[in-house]
């Protein structure tokens, strides 16, 4: 077993950032995530080979990419890239898989980068091929070069709607519309925050005028009430809705199209400080579920460190600050020397993280699951897709007395199929909480995590054994 | 008597402390008998060993003076439709418990007898003619016992069924109430729950049954009973769903795996391989060369598992007392109290267990004979303090 003072899970800019700055104190560190390289989901670096034809090599964001990874490259860290962290546990222990086998190291401390998993609410027809997150499209466009279709409905909220549009425009996919759950009035509200980060509104700018140029229509304060197959391709429904999320009386505008990305703002994924049981609150702002830490990341737990979007929703470029503070953090922790040269480090990174969050708070506000878009998820609506749970069997929990995720998870299987209710965990909760009439989030609990973090294939954990090799325990008593 | 921001409950006929499967089916027969009946649970109904249990229904690993019981519980887990009205998926399945070695077979056979002595009917099969029963068996298995009365439920579904059941039968229900102290109060019981913010909860009974498994030690000595409970770390493992692998349930002699795919393509992995955990903070983690030999186990019994997807793991609590045999009857020094539990593959045994105590206390005779809770009280008081329920 290999051993190092810090793991860092995920190499997004926070886990790449936070691995750079423990590192530069003189500790040993390593770094894991299941990607082939760092980046994360907003650096995502592009496959090696020809990929479908769409430049994805230039603009900003490949450039920090790179960057990122030159100068990860040029550093003391140890790097498992396609590791897929499988279980951690102790004080602490990471299990990953990887290309050559299963791989564990120890740590005397951990520092959790893990990003956030895109939120999809509910519609008729969502599970339907040729529905995609947001996310999945921006790896399509950012990794593998490819178009999501030939024509695509952009629709959900959150800045990630011009983003994906407007590289769709450039690679030359036509977008059919974009349906933006919030209105012109939630974007004003988000100016004075944007004019504190002018690369950021400059960015924004140029893709709202590639979206224009292309006659692409936006719909404000729309949201898509159905898909359905319609020959080959896909016949979605929007519908106008109000602040909350909930559709009204008005127009309703139909859209044919080959694919239909949606995505209703990002969640944290805590799965692994909830599996070491550090506290965690509800925050519906900073995405849900998020650990309680301290400014520089630090958890309930001893030497347990959370940064970036995985911490609560700030955006990329606080992630990168964030990761900074914590990897320093977690030095002077661990008894780094010359402790005053890393606290007027960190009080610098600190400044600069307070300006980058702003954005990104701003932002994670637009993304905030709305509680009228949850209400208004029909009856017959799969709410969780492994499993094929409908809100009606939601409901019918409830009404046999449910009152807890993890019961309404015993009672019909939501949230109990490979994702572990990633997927579905966050709206399950508010239909709970809103079915029972609970005061707080909180009061109806999140899903138990459990291992493996991701699926695992047996023999890749069972491994080359003969029956001698197996320490079966002493005979039960008879 | 009530102060400001106390709810007095009751008083009931019984109050049933502790919401697994026997506690349950001792608060629902109690109620189908006639009382007034208040059941009291630190968590929801079936959320601890009754909701994360493998749902094996087997004899194989049934200790052999417990077959009659389990034999009769596994009656019940068929039928739920007559006496529980919700199903817990219960099937029936063949199930073949195997010998690898010379050792192991010795091991079977002896098993075997012990528990056909008591009535278990239980078949000693060479290889082939398990291999006809089980085709993805390991051929490199030397013998087989062969047991019809076997099977397996979705044990998360339990808590589902009790819970309509119980509220059908007019059963009080109080769950997320942890007892923090019972007090004798003019010939009958006070249980108190915990005092939060909402005011607390006290709930008075005339009868007193103790029914909280790895809990049981705390909440007797609430009661000045002292018996040691032994916590067992149980791990489990799922896969996702994959075509079917096997159609049996599957164990070893010594009784460290049970394995079952059920209807949905999922594949059950089992046998009481320890975790770490206790009582106070609960299931906590695996550990790794336990993980690692279940499932190596696992897959040398049926050799396709080497390809299927590990989805789950978890751990569950299982209670035990100092001779692992159950403790179920009146308990010591007191009056109309009683305690039911710490019985080995209790899920098993559970609702038949659960009827007897309730027979008891209807004031029938039971069908069994119960296991006095007596012979395990602590002779010399050593107790410097006394741990508090978490």
């Amino acid at each position: 077993m290999s051993e190092f003072d810090v793991v860092v899970l995920g190499g997004g800019p926070a886990g790449a950032n936070a691995a750079l700055a423990a590192a530069s104190t003189g500790l040993s560190v390593a770094l894991f995530d299941e990607n082939p390289s760092a980046g994360g989901q907003v650096y995502r670096a592009p496959i090696d080979g020809p990929g479908a034809g769409i430049d994805a090599g230039s603009g900003a964001d490949q450039q920090a990419g790179d960057a990122l990874r030159r100068e990860l490259a040029a550093s003391t860290v140890t790097t498992f890239f396609a590791h897929p962290v499988w279980a951690v546990t102790g004080e602490y222990r990471v299990d990953a898989t990887g290309p050559h086998g299963p791989v564990h190291c120890s740590a005397r401390a951990l520092i959790v980068a893990s990003g956030t998993t895109e939120r999809v609410v509910p519609f008729e027809g969502w599970t339907t091929p040729g529905v995609i997150g947001l996310a999945a499209a921006t790896i399509l466009l950012k990794s593998q070069g490819m178009l999501p279709g030939r024509s695509t409905l952009v629709a959900g909220c959150g800045p990630l709607l011009a983003a994906v549009a407007a590289k769709t425009i450039e690679g030359g996919g036509k977008v059919e519309a974009i349906a933006d759950l919030a209105g012109t009035a939630d974007w004003a509200r988000t100016v004075p925050a944007l004019l504190a980060r002018p690369d950021l509104l400059w960015q924004g700018a140029k893709w709202w005028r590639t979206i224009r140029r292309a006659g692409t229509p936006r719909l404000a304060r729309h949201m898509i009430v159905r898909v359905e197959p319609a020959g080959e391709r896909l016949r979605a429904t929007l519908a106008p809705c109000e602040a909350a999320g909930h559709p009204i009386d008005g127009k309703q505008t139909t859209v044919l199209v080959d694919c239909v990305a949606v995505g209703h703002g990002l969640t944290p994924s805590t799965e692994i400080t909830r599996l070491l049981r550090a506290r965690h609150v509800y925050s519906r702002t900073a995405g849900g579920w998020v650990a309680v830490a301290d400014q520089d990341g630090r958890t309930s737990r001893p030497l347990l460190y959370v940064a970036g979007d995985g911490a609560g929703i700030a955006g990329a470029a606080a992630a990168a600050t964030h990761g900074v503070l914590a990897g320093l953090a977690c030095a002077l922790d661990l008894g780094a020397s010359n402790p005053s040269r890393l606290k007027r480090r960190a009080e610098l990174a600190r400044k600069a993280h307070r300006q980058a969050a702003r954005f990104g708070h701003a932002m994670a506000k637009l993304m905030a699951l709305r509680t009228g878009h949850v209400d208004s998820i029909a009856p017959d609506t799969i709410v969780c897709r492994c499993e094929d749970v409908t809100r009606a069997e939601i409901d019918a929990a409830c009404e046999a007395g449910a009152q807890e995720v993890n019961q309404l998870k015993a009672w019909t299987r939501c949230g109990m199929g490979p994702c572990q209710g990633r997927t579905c965990g966050d709206v399950a909760g508010e239909l709970l909480m809103r079915r029972v009439g609970a005061a707080s989030r909180e009061s109806v609990g999140c899903f138990s995590a459990r291992t493996p973090l991701r699926p695992v294939e047996v023999e890749a954990l069972t491994g080359e054994f003969t029956y001698d090799d197996i320490p079966i325990p002493k005979a039960a008593p008879l | 008597m009530s102060t400001p921001g106390q709810t007095v409950h009751g008083p009931f006929d019984a109050a049933v402390v502790g919401g697994g499967v026997m506690g349950c089916t001792t608060a629902l027969f109690l109620a189908r008998g006639g009382m007034r009946v208040a059941l009291i649970e630190r968590d929801a109904l079936c959320r601890a060993a009754s909701g994360v249990n493998a749902g094996t229904l087997t004899l194989h690993m049934t200790r052999a003076a417990l077959v009659p019981y389990a034999m009769r519980a596994w009656q019940m887990w068929m039928e739920t439709d007559q006496w529980l009205g919700s199903s817990v998926l219960a099937t029936a399945a063949p199930g073949l418990s195997l010998a690898f070695t010379e050792a192991e077979r010795e091991l079977l056979r002896a098993r075997a007898a012990a528990r056909r002595e008591y009535g278990a009917q239980i078949d000693l099969l060479e290889r082939d003619a398990a291999l006809a029963i089980e085709p993805g068996l390991n051929p490199a298995m030397l013998e087989a016992a062969f047991c019809r009365t076997d099977g397996f439920a979705s044990a998360y579904l339990t808590g589902r069924a009790y819970h309509a059941a119980l509220r059908a039968a007019g059963v009080q229900l109080f769950e997320q109430t942890a007892a923090a102290r019972i007090d004798q109060i003019n010939g009958h019981y006070r249980v108190h729950g915990p005092d939060n913010h909402d005011g607390s909860i006290r709930i008075d009974a005339t009868r007193l049954v103790m029914a909280g498994g790895v809990w049981l030690e705390p909440l007797l000595a609430m009661l000045d009973v002292r018996i040691p409970v032994k916590t067992l770390v149980n791990q489990l493992i799922i896969t996702e769903r994959m075509p079917p692998v096997m159609r049996s349930v599957l164990s070893i002699a010594n009784g460290l795996l049970s394995m079952k795919q059920f209807a949905n393509g999922t594949v059950l992995i089992g046998g009481g391989w320890q975790g770490v955990g206790d009582r106070a903070r609960g299931p906590v983690e695996t550990i790794p060369q336990n993980l690692t030999g279940n499932l190596r186990l696992a897959q040398h019994v049926i050799p396709a598992l080497a390809k299927a997807r590990v989805a789950r793991i978890w751990l569950g609590l299982e209670a035990e007392t100092a001779d692992a045999m159950p403790m179920i009857g009146p308990l010591p020094g007191l009056a109309d109290a009683w305690v039911i539990g710490c019985v080995h593959s209790g899920y098993t045994s559970g609702p038949y267990m659960g009827k007897l105590l309730a027979q008891t206390m209807l004031g029938e005779t039971p069908e069994l004979p119960l296991f006095d809770p007596a012979r395990l009280v602590a002779a010399a008081p050593e107790l410097p303090h006394r741990e508090q329920t978490p």
